[in-house]
């Protein structure tokens, strides 16, 4: 039997990873094949290489049994390989027909575009998709689900044979991805075969006949869906030799509570979360994408104040509204995304290192000094080992691993003593990797209170001496350190209707 | 890269302004015998004066990734209320000085209180900051020019010369002086304060820069007021130079200040910029203009090549940063 599309021995490199590693993937005409793997594993780079958005440096695709060069993302339309991005790539001031044909659209004489035909083929499409949809309707107006459709619609539109979908149902509630799903096994009945990106255990087994597993850019294994118990998925997902150093919990007994949240709430993001966290510890913070971990961080920072609940610092209670508030307290919030919301790129070492301390080292007239922030930060330079030729290089040109530790210097320098690391070794390789590793560990044993949001489970195992993990919006549990990825995953998978047990983590201080 | 090709990435920058600025002044000095004479550069450096302040006072703002559109109508509203207070009320030279440049201030501080904390886009506060000055000048002038006859010594504010008194043989005038004192002091600020790193810091990464916890809304309202109180000492400038305070004045010259800005190589997408830069940026404008003047050549065609001037100096920095194929 000629597989769909074929594709042989993929390989990857980006500067400085090797994301791809021989990586081989089928896909059959009218079959969901889930594809599985942590957050990194490679998924949507292997997609992205089907799709044309990247060029593999090796290995082939075959396309019906032929090999096909996919030099750019038109090239793949024009094959019928259709993708649905995450972020959805639509114009919000734009029409849904207008979204949807937009190059292509049809014209009449003079370059006038023929917005009629336009509507009546978008129509046509959503009657086929058996969906309810006025193609003059602007996409801003529309909601995350009804926007998905339009990507869907449009991909169609192209005549796609292979529908890839990168975690669709990120942002949809319960009724719509029941919707969604609808039309997936439709257009399975109909000989499409669809690729299916997600994290979420339940859907897979809901939806999927066939479930390949990747891990650090390689292929860990293809099975069926029907037959195959979610656990050895997950051992598949996480089945990598577990960290050289196992996590050594320190006696925090007598230690005092540095942070306290209670009650916390925001909206749907955030639903009454409370946990403690002590001086010198290390909290990891565990959960699939979209479990509003990041959103937590955010709130107990003030960059998106809560609706509801207490934060008490060092005992007192606090009222955090803007950053400004919790950075006084001594909070530093590590964002993880560095490039936007840490660093001043184009601003050199030292200038980023001083950005939350500048009035201290300026004199009343507002003057630099500049001497005194050269040796402060040759001094952090050398203690965090951060790889620079000097420190008026300008940040840009550092690599991932030393821009996080220009971060990190940043915080100190401020005397923050609780920090919170969002995804703390994203885009960072292997080595600098163990360098951060040490580093928070020496931070927790000078007596910093630190929050580690992960969603790498042998991340978040080597360094938390207790686990939070989180599941849409709530904290479904506190593991002690050293919990098996399986309860983690377990938590972490928890759907709503489950009881919340969170006296789990209370009886380590016992 | 490493330093040294990063310092030279910048001065390239410098270099390729500058050098245009020389060919420019050389062109035109072979061109005509009349261009290269003390009196005429004088003249030009004189006509500098007044959008060479401007455009510094907005290269600020344009640095943190703002634009300013109301600095021309505010110079003309700063040089009225100087009038009020001098002409209309009497009262001595020195208090005439502050209320320009505290006007300019509190106008700037508007301005960055409609952009920073009412989150108005920067392109439409100072829009309609611009509409209300312009408008103000002339209600509080009846549309009447304001004369300095009673006010002795506020000409020689731009046109006397401090330093020809000294050294005859160079009698840059006063607006002259003042334009390079303002240049000086604002590229001190940049280059060693916290204000002026808060400045780069807030075109660079806005978000990044508050997610530090850094009061954001409160340093972009105080570079709006410094580069509003730079707009009242542009105002002293031309109500000087004209000795009168002319209400129907000031609309243009933003657009004028803000392409020495470009000329000068600051990005308007912000986090990049110098003084330096916006001063030859101003320099190439003036120059262009007298030079065609000198060579005769109608006013109307000197607008055509400014224009084409500033579609060149971006296209040859897009160059030079290897951002077009």
């Amino acid at each position: 039997m000629i597989e769909l599309v074929q594709m042989e021995v993929i390989d990857k490199r980006f500067p400085g990873v090797h994301a791809l590693k021989g990586v081989d993937f089928s896909l059959r005409a009218g079959e969901v094949h889930a594809l599985m793997g942590e957050n990194g594993a490679g998924k949507s780079t292997l997609m992205k290489c089907l799709s044309g958005v990247y060029q593999p440096d090796g290995g082939r695709i075959l396309v019906d049994g032929s090999e096909v060069a996919l030099p750019s993302p038109r090239a793949a339309q024009d094959l019928g390989i259709g993708i649905i991005h995450q972020e959805l790539a639509l114009m919000r001031d734009l029409t849904v027909a207008q979204n949807i044909w937009i190059g292509r659209e049809p014209r009449l004489s003079f370059g006038r575009i023929d917005e009629r035909r336009q509507n009546a083929d978008a129509a046509a499409i959503f009657a086929g998709m058996n969906v309810a949809m006025d193609p003059r309707a602007p996409v801003g107006s529309l909601t995350i689900a009804r926007q998905q459709m339009v990507e869907i619609a449009k991909a169609l539109s192209y005549r796609s044979r292979v529908l890839i979908m990168d975690e669709p149902t990120a942002a949809l509630n319960d009724s719509e991805i029941a919707e969604l799903f609808t039309i997936i096994r439709k257009l399975r009945a109909e000989g499409v075969g669809i690729v299916y990106i997600s994290h979420k255990m339940d859907e897979i087994r809901e939806i999927s006949d066939r479930v390949t597993v990747m891990r650090d850019g390689e292929h860990v294994g293809t099975v069926e869906a029907a037959d195959t118990p979610i656990s050895k998925i997950i051992t598949m997902m996480v089945g990598r030799e577990l960290t050289d150093e196992a996590v050594t919990v320190p006696d925090l007994t007598i230690a005092e509570t540095a942070l306290e949240v209670r009650n916390l709430g925001r909206g749907r993001d955030l639903q009454k979360i409370g946990f403690s966290l002590k001086k010198g510890e290390i909290l990891g913070f565990a959960g699939l994408m979209g479990a509003g971990r990041t959103e937590l961080a955010r709130a107990i920072f003030g960059a998106e104040p809560p609706d509801q609940g207490e934060i008490i610092v060092h005992g007192k209670p606090a009222k955090i509204c803007t950053p400004a508030d919790a950075v006084r307290l001594g909070i530093g919030y590590l964002s993880e995304d560095r490039k936007h919301y840490g660093l001043a790129l184009g601003m050199d070492v030292r200038a980023n290192i001083a950005l939350a301390s500048l009035p201290r080292y300026a004199d009343r007239l507002g003057r630099i000094d500049e001497k005194q922030l050269a040796v402060i930060a040759r001094d952090y330079i050398g203690r965090l080992a951060i790889r620079t030729p000097h420190d008026r290089q300008e940040v840009r040109l550092l690599s991932g691993g030393n821009q996080q530790k220009v971060v990190i210097a940043k915080w100190l320098l401020r005397d923050c003593d609780i920090l919170i690391f969002d995804e703390p070794t994203r885009g960072i390789d292997v080595g600098a990797k163990a360098e951060i590793y040490r580093l928070l560990n020496d931070l927790a044993a000078q007596g910093k209170a630190i929050i580690v949001i992960s969603s790498e489970l042998p991340e978040v195992l080597r360094l938390s001496h207790r686990i939070a993990v989180m599941c849409e919006g709530r904290l479904t549990g506190i593991l002690p350190g050293g919990a098996s990825q399986e309860q983690i995953m377990a938590l972490a998978t928890q759907r709503e209707d489950i009881a919340v047990s969170q006296t789990a983590g209370e009886i380590k201080w016992t | 890269m490493d330093l040294k090709q990063a310092r030279r990435g910048a001065a390239q920058q410098k270099l390729l302004a500058f050098a245009s600025l020389i060919v420019l002044i050389v062109g035109f000095s072979l061109a005509s015998p009349n261009f290269f004479q003390v009196s005429n550069i004088m003249a030009i450096l004189q006509a500098t004066s007044v959008n060479g302040v401007l455009a510094i006072g907005v290269t600020l703002i344009i640095i943190t990734g703002g634009i300013d559109l109301s600095i021309g109508t505010l110079m003309t509203f700063c040089a009225v209320m100087t009038g009020v207070v001098l002409t209309w009320a009497g009262m001595p030279l020195p208090v005439g000085v502050l209320t320009a440049i505290a006007t300019g201030a509190i106008c700037g501080l508007i301005s960055g209180t409609f952009v920073a904390k009412m989150k108005i886009p920067p392109f439409i506060a100072t829009l309609g900051m611009m509409l209300m000055l312009k408008g103000l000048s002339l209600i509080v002038t009846g549309t009447r020019p304001i004369y300095f006859n009673d006010t002795p010594g506020f000409t020689t504010i731009a046109q006397g010369s401090l330093i020809g008194r000294l050294v005859p043989a160079f009698p840059v005038p006063n607006g002259v002086l003042i334009l390079f004192i303002v240049a000086g002091l604002v590229a001190w600020i940049l280059g060693r304060t916290v204000l002026g790193r808060y400045t780069f810091a807030l075109g660079s990464n806005e978000e990044a820069v508050r997610l530090s916890g850094v009061n954001t809304d409160a340093w972009k309202m105080a570079i709006y007021a410094l580069a509003g109180g730079i707009c009242g000492i542009a105002g002293l400038l031309i109500a000087s130079r004209l000795n009168s305070a002319q209400p129907a004045l000031g609309l243009g010259y933003e657009l004028e200040a803000i392409a020495a800005v470009v000329i000068g190589g600051t990005s308007l997408a912000g986090g990049r910029g110098t003084v330096l830069g916006t001063l030859i940026g101003a320099l190439i404008m003036s120059v262009l203009t007298n030079g065609l003047r000198v060579m005769s050549v109608a006013p109307e065609w000197q607008t055509v090549v400014t224009g084409a001037i500033i579609v060149i100096a971006v296209y040859a920095d897009q160059l030079r940063r290897g951002k077009v194929g």
